[in-house]
């Protein structure tokens, strides 16, 4: 096992490694730099002001030499200054992956039983209507991604909630976080700007979780192991909540864990469509700025939470399922 | 003045009419395809699962709104309306100076939504079914000897797969079509120009993989019958290169050409998605090549390409084809949330995603919400009833 998380690790520092490479070349293309130094400096800039620019500010390096200093003042804990936002990248990340990390944990607390609930009762009798309407209410989820539930689910509760209007002024800005309130956090999170977003998120996730568990739970349950439960005289009941449902959880537990990936996509789409100011949104703003060093640190952060996710996911899983130790 | 409107339920009832020739078309091919559903093989079966047909239903719908897009559509995608008050036209509004009803509202450069969805329904039922079907060809190429091999082919090709999943899709997306990084830089060769970038770079790279795999089929199967050998690898190569220089180089002799933007979104989703049917391939491929056809195959002394391509892959294919229709839905998604960040087609295309982001601006008033709502359903119902259809082929292929 020991091996097997050394190996994983040195593994995930390579990819971590190569990924940070692709994005540093593709950040520092002639292109982006000379559009750097024109925002810097001033817009019309020669061509010989620009060269003497990226001299001064060394842009003109070897690639190597950057890229080697990069990879060392990041893991020192300097990531390099935020043109945006005019502060230490360190310090922005540190701010809008808190936010961040704030939503997603009320997208768990919503998402995670939510699923393992319809999960579970869908796949403890297969092919029952609870089971087909569960399962097409599932895929309906999943068809639907967050910037189209999002959409669906303003109309509804601006049609349905006209009252709120009246109550706050223009309805959104009480619904959502609104910028300043984002940005600051400090105003609190009610229900009110909070419901939408993390309910958007949650609804995408959830019918693939859902699914898995539904899966895992119809396979347990045909298994030879709670037919004899069932023929020993147990409840329905006691064999669900006591036999099936702890081998059915099992295989939930990895897709919730691979779920990261996807839910970052879903962070940045969710943050940008209600203008919540977190680690998605500063993505979002880093791209389409230009800001390097903020997008660097972007990406590595996010490689490194997706890549995280997967360990843990395969560690959780031998751990769980003493059949698949690792050799 | 006021311009004049219809009610809701009028709305309803026309909108259900003016898709006159989808109804006929689907009752046309749904009750055909009843009658000889015995020789469609897992699709006939569909007609046993309600879910599945239904799913099949909705995906066909699509399918002949985007055929008969020009008998639906009232107006052209991009037509605007030049009566006042015509910009942001609520739902059911009738234009007083044309007398044109602009059944689902008018955008905010009024242009008529309706004629706009059924037009997007073309762009979004090219690209992803195309796109998927190149990071099909892309993933099995690679996962094929993947699999079959396993050893360091395997462990370079996963790392390599890993990569590009544990990068997230939307950074990717932003790095790949900013301005700096796709805008092509032309290179002479003397005779031709050549266009470069880096899009356009994995662009050539990605439709190798079509000419490759059916070069392989062919040259693997018929290598000891040389004329037939000649005839199908020569028109592939012939046709292939040819769609190749036009497609990738935008070059004036090929028959099809793509715009610069088109292409980079190309590429952008293949290299999302190819890496999960990369997965999928391996796997299958693992699992298949203990079965004792494939050691038949191996002692004949078939080589192990023809053994991938001509006996493990047709055996996959039931669990493909399931796949196949989550992945056009999942590349349905991934081509909206590069619409929705603008990032896809140019700004004013049809497609749903790009609808989205515009209309997103304007749906925290309730009287503009339909601006995003209806290209976001269109969407919505799409990818619903590809994941519908592809769980009632799994459930029907489980059946055997």
């Amino acid at each position: 096992m020991f091996m097997f998380i050394l190996k994983r690790l040195g593994t995930m520092i390579l990819t971590i490694l190569v990924l940070t490479l692709i994005v540093f070349y593709m950040v520092n293309l002639p292109g982006n730099l000379e559009k750097i130094a024109k925002t810097e400096g001033n817009m019309r800039m020669t061509d010989e002001q620009v060269a003497a620019w990226l001299d001064k500010e060394g842009y003109n390096r070897p690639f190597f030499t950057r890229y080697g200093e990069w990879v060392v003042g990041t893991v020192q804990g300097d990531m390099g200054f935020s043109r945006t936002a005019r502060k230490p990248v360190s310090e922005v990340i540190g701010q809008r992956l808190g936010l961040t990390g704030l939503l997603m944990f009320w997208v768990m607390i919503v998402m995670v039983p939510g699923a393992l609930i319809i999960g579970v009762l869908a796949g403890m009798r297969e092919g029952s209507r609870l089971d087909r309407g569960l399962s097409v209410a599932s895929i309906t989820s999943t068809s639907a991604p967050e910037y189209v539930t999002g959409i669906i689910f303003t109309v509804v509760f601006a049609s349905l909630f006209r009252g709120f209007e009246k109550e706050l002024s223009w309805w959104p800005e009480g619904f959502y976080l609104n910028g300043s309130a984002a940005t600051a956090a400090s105003k609190g999170i009610t229900f009110y700007n909070f419901a939408l977003p993390v309910m958007t998120m949650a609804i995408y996730g959830m019918g693939y979780i859902a699914r898995m568990t539904r899966a895992s739970m119809a396979e347990v349950m045909t298994s030879q192991y709670i037919r004899t439960a069932r023929l020993k005289g147990l409840s329905f009941r006691t064999v669900v909540l006591k036999h099936a449902l702890r081998n059915a959880l099992i295989a939930p537990f990895t897709v919730i864990m691979l779920q990261f990936p996807w839910l970052l996509t879903g962070v940045v789409i969710v943050e940008t469509m209600f203008n919540y100011k977190g680690f998605g949104w500063s993505l979002v703003q880093a791209a389409g700025n230009n800001d390097i060093d903020l997008l660097l640190a972007i990406s590595w952060v996010a490689v490194i939470v997706v890549l995280l996710t997967q360990l843990i996911s395969d560690i959780g899983y031998a751990y769980l399922n003493p059949r698949i130790r690792v050799k | 003045m006021k311009p004049e409107t219809i009610s809701t339920i009028e709305v309803i009832i026309t909108s259900v009419i003016r898709f006159w020739p989808v109804w006929a078309a689907l009752a046309v091919s749904l009750t055909s395809g009843y009658f000889i559903r015995e020789r469609l093989g897992t699709f006939g079966r569909l007609y046993g699962s309600p879910v599945g047909l239904a799913g099949l239903a909705i995906v066909l719908f699509w399918v002949f709104t985007a055929l008969f897009a020009d008998v639906i559509a009232v107006l052209g995608p991009l037509e605007q309306s030049f009566t006042g008050g015509m910009k942001k036209a609520p739902i059911g509004t009738i234009d007083s100076e044309s007398g044109i009803l602009f059944l689902w509202g008018a955008d905010n450069l009024a242009r008529d939504i309706f004629s706009r969805v059924v037009y997007g329904s073309r762009i979004v039922l090219i690209i992803a079914p195309a796109a998927t079907l190149i990071a099909y060809m892309v993933g099995s190429t690679l996962g094929l000897p993947a699999g079959y091999y396993t050893g360091w082919i395997d462990t370079a090709m996963s790392f390599l797969a890993n990569l590009v999943l544990a990068f997230p899709v939307i950074l990717l997306f932003y790095l790949l079509v900013t301005p700096e990084v796709r805008i092509p830089t032309m290179y002479n060769f003397g005779l031709f120009e050549v266009p470069w970038s880096i899009p356009i770079g994995m662009a050539a790279l990605f439709f190798l993989f079509p000419i490759i795999f059916l070069c392989l089929m062919w040259w693997t199967k018929y290598e000891k019958a040389p004329q037939k050998l000649m005839i199908r690898g020569g028109t592939t190569l012939v046709i292939g290169l040819w769609l190749y220089v036009g497609l990738v180089f935008q070059s004036p002799i090929a028959p099809l050409s793509l715009d610069p933007n088109e292409l980079n979104v190309f590429a952008a989703v293949v290299l999302g998605s190819s890496p999960g049917v990369f997965r999928i391939v391996r796997g299958l491929t693992m699992d298949i090549k203990t079965r004792d056809y494939v050691a038949a195959a191996q002692t004949r002394g078939e080589r192990p390409w023809y053994i991938m391509l001509w006996e493990i892959l047709p055996n996959a294919r039931g669990p493909l084809i399931v796949d196949f229709c989550l992945r056009i839905g999942y590349t349905t998604i991934l081509l909206g949330t590069l619409g929705f960040f603008g990032l896809g087609l140019q700004p004013e295309s049809p497609d749903w995603g790009s609808m989205i982001n515009h209309g997103r601006s304007f749906v925290r008033l309730t009287s503009t919400i339909h601006l995003a709502l209806f290209p976001a359903l269109a969407l919505m119902t799409l990818v619903l009833g590809l994941n519908l259809l592809a769980d009632g082929l799994r459930e029907e292929s489980l059946k055997d």
